[in-house]
């Protein structure tokens, strides 16, 4: 859909699974979902958190891949493996930095979140994001972001030295720019230039 | 004289609950073969009746697609309603009427079924009299069907006990908004949410109960608004909550006193709107005098502070709305409780305007419609009173018949069961209705159903309760069936009968309607489709409180739905009640209500220290007669679990994943344990959704608030120990296919879902 895009607001979810229960739904994959939700730490908090695929500028799972089954459409949207090239090999699923593909083992296929390319290609919003309750996924247009959100979207992400840009934005709060997820941003070491 | 006419756990594995986790013709016949049609209706679970559409084919329902279009919920929906389908072409679907037989149930015909049914409640009313037939009904049902059980109880059958599972649902709000209001029904529209400055929860888990309305709260906190949540347990929406107020379970009256009482301590009240709109202001004053927030934060282990911080959020905003559920209810003073919900929105001036209000959240699919029409024991066609000359008149003039034939109120449904054990029923015909798992003190309601000479069941799935039948007469599904319900805001609205019922399972109004013509009563039920019943309807509430008289399906469907009340039919409906300040009262005020403390009915003491405290789960709905039997959502939370915090939990050796005895007065059942600290150290909680072995409700009392009659499910007294085994239901009681415990906390997602 033109002019939409995914923002993904994990402090929203409320833990439902009708994200996952509805992209299961999907009769291209039978029954087995492309989304997950878990919680944190159950023992401290009822914080869950939704993981989908998103969708990066660069994807590290098709860089890493041997056979060459990683494909990145014009839209932005990177698919599952293909499979006739796929060879269960994993690398994907060790190298993303998300940690979002899974091998089928049953199947011998790498199978993940493509934005639901069936619906969006027909003018539908993904799956997961028009039955969300909750907002923690959304599907909408940037200026209406803009308009009724406070927190910012922010799609680059901080793996140590690799910088990742995605097409899924996270809400995270105003003052943020990026999402740093490794301790050495944070060590005295790194202000020192090393 | 009624036992299971087989053990329990031959029963369950004849006819379930088994789990389905796949669409009629399977996923590749989903790929390929096209569909007939989608029909838009609605879910067929809870009160917020979220719009959806139904995927058609072959006559069954095979799948959904999000109706965006709807308001409500523009498409978005919860793990019950995209999973809801799986119903259709079920193992466990009853495709013929059944009757009792040595070696378990039997086929029979439709015939045999109902000549059968008939005579029976025939013999019983002959022998023992009119009353010692009763008539349970549900609030799942469509309204035309409420309507109908109603007018059956009264005209076909001519006994006063007609009650329904509504009365473990909204009857406490019910009666507190009759009271102060003069009507029941929510005030708002769910849009109101969002422009409010200050959500307060109370006794609602939103999340996991009406888990759309979260997206009201969310965008109400996107405006700037700030949201309080009082609760025992930290639920999913207290994750962005501004406040929390973790209160200890049954001390809600003390914690809504005590922010009165700041509120009137500090002159946040409006004047104005008391003294022009109210009456009975003083006394409430008064009596808020001694509820100081020292004494209620002794009281509810609520900090003083944290008191003073809501009362003056909630008394220093220009609209605050109050949400309001079953955690208020559920107690001996369930009414009190939602009459100080409604003192603070009255001495604030937060009703009547958008934006402001209280709002009752009302559980039940048609908990709202299914309460209007008839088939509560006190009650005629539009909320109107059994017991009002005037309107006895007018339902006897549109049902036929004279007005002193209609009977007086009848029990409520525990007083029903109460009524059974002491002989006084002897028959008892119920539909929409799982008692066994359901109702308080689980065993009391067994002892029951083996007493009754006879018990007559309508339901689509063999649950726990029809195992005792005499009879059980296959019925429909929400889809099976045309006819309106009535949303948790007021909003009627339209359900579409999508596929026809399947093998020789009838519509339900069809056997009602049947039975009727069996017992001599064919020229009061002439009706030959749904929409005969809802213009009769329409009649009998003309001129009441929840007036539909002006409300058609074909004005439902061009409008999306349409507020009642609405007396006519150029009538726009009424989304927002009491505008203007003017209240159902013949005087036009609303009316503050002195509320009474009283300790819970189950109270906790050496022997039984903790607090138990019961509630639902996202993927289950109520006693799981339909959830239990759909594979992703069993997956999704298998079995109940002990909640429990660390501060309880460690110095009795217990740790997740253990075997522990809950004891109350009553009875004892083992669950695992998940020890988590996102609940009160004094309190443990357990989901009510499962059967036997696993029944919360086996644990819990028949204590009744005085007037609303609803049972106090959220507080009962218990001890807890480690058990030293897993129990007998692991054995016996899982269904095939669900996963055997042991997997420590909660998990959602497994590494690879679906079958």
């Amino acid at each position: 859909m033109f002019g939409y895009e995914f923002y993904l607001d994990p402090e929203r979810c409320i833990g439902c699974q009708a994200c996952v229960n509805a992209c299961a739904e999907c009769d291209t994959h039978k029954g087995v979902p492309m989304i997950t939700v878990d919680y944190l730490d159950r023992a401290h908090s009822i914080a869950t958190v939704p993981a989908i695929c998103m969708h990066c500028d660069d994807p590290t799972c098709a860089e890493v891949c041997p056979a060459d089954a990683i494909k990145k459409g014009e839209d932005g949207v990177v698919q599952s493996a293909l499979k006739p090239r796929c060879i269960a090999c994993s690398n994907c699923v060790l190298a993303c930095p998300f940690g979002i593909p899974k091998m089928m083992s049953k199947l011998e296929l790498m199978m993940k979140c493509d934005m639901c390319y069936d619906r969006t290609s027909v003018g539908k919003r993904p799956m997961c994001a028009t039955v969300c309750p909750s907002q923690a996924l959304s599907y909408v247009t940037p200026e209406r972001i803009e308009r009724e959100r406070r927190e910012k979207p922010v799609n680059v992400f901080q793996f140590g030295r690799q910088t990742v840009t995605t097409k899924v934005h996270m809400m995270l709060p105003p003052e943020e720019t990026a999402l740093t997820v490794d301790i050495v941003d944070f060590l005295w070491e790194k202000e020192a230039g090393e | 004289m009624a036992e299971r006419p087989i053990p329990y756990e031959e029963l369950i594995a004849r006819h379930g609950p088994h789990l389905n986790y796949t669409p009629t013709g399977g996923w590749d016949e989903q790929r390929e073969k096209p569909l007939d049609r989608l029909v838009k209706t609605h879910c067929c679970f809870c009160g917020q009746q979220c719009g959806i559409q139904l995927k058609v084919r072959d006559n069954q329902v095979v799948g959904f697609e999000p109706w965006e279009e709807f308001p409500f919920n523009q498409g978005m929906l919860c793990p019950k309603g995209v999973k809801r389908y799986l119903q259709n072409g079920h193992p466990d679907r009853l495709l013929d009427p059944l009757l009792r037989a040595p070696d378990g149930f039997r086929k029979a015909t439709w015939d045999e079924s109902l000549d059968f049914t008939a005579r029976r409640l025939t013999e019983i009313q002959e022998k023992y009299g009119k009353d010692a037939v009763a008539m349970y009904g549900g609030a799942s049902l469509t309204t035309e069907k409420a309507y109908l059980l109603g007018k059956f109880a009264r005209v076909a059958l001519g006994t006063r006990h007609i009650d329904y599972n509504g009365r473990l649902c909204m009857v406490s709000a019910g009666t507190a908004y009759k009271l102060a209001f003069g009507v029941d029904r929510s005030p708002n529209p769910w849009s109101d949410i969002p422009k409010a400055e200050v959500i307060f929860v109370i006794g609602a888990n939103i999340a996991e109960c009406a888990p759309i309305t979260t997206s009201y709260i969310w965008r109400c906190r996107d405006q700037g608004g700030r949201l309080i949540a009082a609760d025992p347990r930290m639920t999913p929406i207290t994750r962005n909550a501004d406040l929390y107020l973790p209160l200890r379970p049954g001390t809600d009256l003390a914690l809504l006193m005590g922010i009165l009482h700041v509120i009137l301590r500090d002159g946040l009240e409006n004047r104005a709107f008391i003294a022009a709109h109210t009456t009975g202001f003083e006394a409430v004053a008064k009596s808020a005098e001694a509820w100081d927030p020292l004494t209620v934060a002794r009281e509810t282990g609520v900090p003083p502070d944290a008191i003073e911080k809501a009362a003056r959020w909630i008394g220093g905003a220009e609209r605050a709305i109050i949400l309001h559920a079953r955690g208020l209810e559920h107690q001996s003073k369930g009414v009190e409780n939602c009459l100080a919900v409604i003192n603070i929105a009255l001495a604030t001036g937060n009703i009547g305007r958008e934006g402001a209000g209280c709002m009752m959240v009302t559980g039940q699919g048609n908990g709202q419609g299914g309460r209007e029409h008839g088939q509560k024991c006190d009650q005629l066609p539009g909320q109107r009173s059994i017991s009002d000359p005037a309107a006895r008149e007018h339902v006897a003039r549109v049902w036929g018949i004279a007005p002193e034939e209609i009977p007086q109120a009848g029990l409520s449904a525990v007083e029903i069961m109460e009524a059974i054990h002491r002989g006084e029923i002897k028959g008892l015909l119920s539909i929409c209705f799982n008692p066994m798992v359901s109702l308080p003190d689980a065993n009391y309601v067994r002892a029951a159903l083996e007493k009754l000479e006879f018990f007559g069941v309508v339901d689509f799935f063999l649950s726990e309760t029809a195992q005792f039948a005499d009879v059980v007469l296959a019925g429909s599904l929400q889809e099976e069936e045309e006819g309106v319900v009535c949303s948790a805001e007021g909003r009627v609205i339209h359900i579409q009968k999508a596929v026809d019922p399947p093998g020789n399972a009838w519509q339900d109004s069809r056997i009602y309607i049947e039975l009727a013509k069996r017992l001599g009563k064919e020229r009061f039920f002439p009706y030959r489709e749904p929409r005969e019943i809802f213009a009769e309807l329409r009649e009998a509430s003309r001129g009441g409180v929840a007036d539909y008289y002006g409300i058609t399906y074909e004005r439902i469907d061009a409008e999306l739905g349409v507020f009642w009340p609405c007396p006519s039919v150029d009538h726009p409906g009424t989304p927002r009640l009491f505008e203007g300040g003017r209240f159902f009262h013949p005087d036009g005020k609303a009316r503050f209500q002195v509320t009474e403390w009283r300790p819970s009915g189950d109270p906790v003491d050496a022997a039984f220290p903790v607090f138990l405290t019961t509630g639902r789960v996202v993927s289950q709905y109520l006693s799981g007669t339909q959830t239990r039997r759909i594979g992703a959502l069993v997956d999704q939370f298998p079995r109940p679990r002990l909640e429990i915090h660390p501060r309880l939990a460690e110095p009795a050796g217990i740790a997740t994943g253990d075997w522990v005895t809950i004891t109350t007065r009553r009875d004892a059942i083992t669950l695992e344990a998940s020890v988590v600290r996102t609940i009160r150290p004094d309190t443990v909680f357990i989901a009510y959704h499962w059967p036997g072995g696993q029944s919360a409700n086996r644990l819990t009392h028949r204590t009744l608030d005085p007037r609303s009659k609803i049972p106090e499910f959220k507080v009962s007294a218990c001890r807890i120990e480690k058990a030293d085994r897993a129990p007998e239901w692991v054995r016996t009681e899982l269904p095939p296919g669900v996963a055997k415990p042991g997997r420590g906390l909660p998990v959602l997602s497994a590494d690879e879902g679906g079958r």
